[in-house]
């Protein structure tokens, strides 16, 4: 059984600095990433991804 | 705890990139491949239009560089799937870290199971609202201006996954109502559309990869959110532990 202490809630391990530290981190890392794979212009980043970019619904050509 | 959560975050994309791949290659790759046969005819090729007298008009988009060269692209085959695997990855990573985000800054407890859920809201915010507007596109497909469409997508990503927040975090009516308002909102302002979608690619191609594509993109989200829910409740019942100690 779990107790209190044993808790996974972000909310209680974590203080509410580093939860929104964390989160600010992977949100500019996710959204750099996904602008490169799936909506950057330059030809050759989109020949590389150009199966994904249709496969996966970003707007493609 | 940031450099782990990160590095947990971008492993279970990478992994659910590759379910992506395997899935891809099974049910999507070959429907793109059989559309490239069409790609010629009504629809004008990447290198641009012909221009009256002669000139060319290349779009920055165009296989073709500034100087007119023929831009570098993967050979068909091996190469070509390699390349798919690795942006494959990356989106399950891009898409990884910014579930993580949306984990931490909702506060709310994080488990495999609830991660499942954050999958689903993944798969409704990123793939289902965007294709209600904008339906998943094979290659030889009219379509209106590329940079209108990625406006249209952000503004629908970001209106949707704001909407749901709204619904889900807030607790007077009135922000819940603004919530569904805003997940409507594109889809009555209306997604960019050519004047005409006649193509030469067959409806049932272009039917069977929408549901295709959906349908692995759902997989791949469920998959993705109980793996980073799993990653995140382990990490924080042992920073717990330790804690304690």
């Amino acid at each position: 059984m779990l107790t209190q202490s044993q808790s996974v809630s972000p909310s209680v391990s974590l203080g509410v600095q580093e939860r929104i530290k964390v989160a600010a981190a992977a949100l500019a890392l996710g959204l750099v990433l996904l602008g490169g794979v799936g909506f950057a212009g330059a030809s050759v980043l989109h020949n590389a991804a150009h199966d994904t970019r249709h496969a996966v619904g970003f707007p493609c050509h | 705890m940031m450099g782990r959560a990160l590095l947990a975050a971008i492993l279970a994309g990478v992994a659910a990139g590759l379910l992506l791949t395997v899935v891809q290659m099974w049910r999507v790759t070959p429907l793109i491949l059989e559309a490239e046969t069409y790609e010629t005819g009504a629809v004008p090729d990447h290198a641009g239009w012909t221009l009256p007298g002669g000139g060319r008009l290349i779009l920055a988009h165009a296989g073709h560089d500034e100087e007119g060269h023929e831009a570098w692209a993967p050979a068909d085959g091996i190469e070509r799937t390699a390349y798919t695997a690795l942006a494959n990855i990356l989106t399950g990573a891009a898409y990884s870290l910014i579930l993580l985000a949306g984990m931490m800054a909702s506060g709310r407890p994080v488990t495999a199971a609830t991660g499942l859920v954050w999958g689903g809201l993944g798969f409704l915010v990123f793939q289902l609202a965007p294709a209600a507007g904008l339906a998943p596109e094979l290659p030889g497909m009219p379509a209106a201006d590329l940079f209108a469409r990625q406006v249209w997508w952000w503004a629908t990503v970001a209106a949707t996954a704001g909407g749901i927040a709204c619904i889900a975090l807030a607790r007077p009516v009135a922000v819940k109502a603004l919530g569904a308002v805003l997940i409507a909102l594109p889809h009555i302002v209306g997604a960019p559309h050519p004047e005409s979608h006649a193509s030469d690619v067959p409806a049932g191609l272009a039917a069977s990869f929408a549901a295709n594509s959906l349908a692995a993109s759902a997989l791949f989200w469920i998959v993705l959110g109980g793996l980073l829910g799993w990653a995140v409740a382990r990490q924080m019942s042992e920073m717990t532990k330790t804690a304690e100690a």
